[in-house]
């Protein structure tokens, strides 16, 4: 049990790192682009790289922040 | 797309994270024992060498809609972290990585340790100190030589670039017999974290359905724009502050 807990630790710092709001918002605005086009035919190719510099700035600001 | 920004993006990556193994490799073999450092070394670089061969076939016969939008939603995720990481760095927010201290810090642990063989290894400490090094840093390189091989149906020219660093880097070190420290690792991860983002950001929108302007040109636009970005950030960062910031210490075994 420890050792699945350790290597859960290892696989969620691996890919996740020290913000996982920054993999939930990549994962959101993903979604969201995908309706978008899906459901509501709008092309939204810039919605992902304002989502992910919005991210990145929010992320950073809580880093230098706390 | 031609190979070439697959090969140089998984090239600089893995020179990155080579400096760092060789960090670890060097304080083993120098302090315990080069033979079991070895036989830690080929080890890890066995179990790597499986894992590219395993999953990068099979991640390939994924249709390329849904490869791109799990890769790009991993890259993106991923790149963002190199380039946080390298951002605080910059900006004296979180201590740089340094090699010579990381060396130091290996050797006192490896002076101390006891010594006990197990089969054909002599030196267990040596062995498990090299295997564990190489392969914590070989396992970020294995994620983007498979994610962009992969998504770029050319697994064969990032394994090129990878194969190609860790050449350098290990010709490099058997030369000066020291750790790297001059390599300028954080502008080197600040590129590698504009790379992965940009490729992320490009390939996840196409999974999602997106149509680029201008088809693969958008990338040429995308990675200056994610580049500016992040020097924004950078300087944004850099503002005179209030009060002077102590950098975070680094935590031990991460990039």
């Amino acid at each position: 049990m420890r050792r699945l807990r350790s290597i859960a630790a290892f696989w969620y710092d691996f890919v996740i790192g020290d913000d996982w709001r920054v993999a939930v918002v990549v994962v959101a605005a993903l979604a969201l682009t995908a309706a978008l086009v899906h459901a509501a035919g709008v092309n939204a190719w810039w919605l992902l790289p304002v989502c992910v510099f919005a991210a990145l700035g929010w992320s950073l600001r809580r880093a230098t922040r706390s | 797309m031609t190979a070439l920004p697959l090969i140089l993006t998984v090239f600089v990556a893995c020179a990155v994270e080579a400096v760092e193994a060789l960090t670890i490799v060097l304080a083993a073999g120098l302090t315990r024992e080069w033979r079991s450092t070895f036989q830690g070394m080929a080890a890890a670089l066995v179990a790597l060498a499986a894992i590219v061969a395993v999953l990068g076939p099979t991640i390939a016969l994924l249709p390329l809609t849904a490869l791109r939008l799990v890769v790009g939603a991993l890259l993106a995720i991923f790149g963002l972290q190199w380039l946080r990481k390298a951002i605080l760095r910059a900006t004296g927010y979180k201590s740089l990585h340094d090699e010579a201290s990381a060396y130091l810090r290996e050797v006192e642990a490896a002076k101390t340790a006891g010594l006990s063989s197990r089969g054909r290894v002599h030196d267990w400490y040596a062995f498990t100190l090299s295997f564990k090094g190489v392969l914590l840093e070989g396992l970020e390189v294995v994620f983007i030589v498979i994610t962009f091989g992969a998504s770029q149906h050319n697994v064969g020219a990032a394994v090129i670039g990878a194969a190609a660093a860790v050449l350098v880097v290990a010709v490099t070190g058997i030369a000066v017999r020291a750790p790297l420290a001059r390599v300028p690792e954080n502008a080197m991860k600040f590129a590698v974290g504009i790379m992965l983002t940009s490729f992320g950001i490009f390939w996840g929108a196409e999974g999602a359905g997106v149509s680029w302007p201008g088809q693969d040109v958008a990338l040429l636009v995308l990675v200056p724009v994610v580049a500016l970005a992040s020097l924004g950030y950078t300087v944004l960062l850099l503002l005179p502050r209030r009060s002077p910031v102590t950098p975070a210490p680094e935590k031990v075994a991460s990039s």
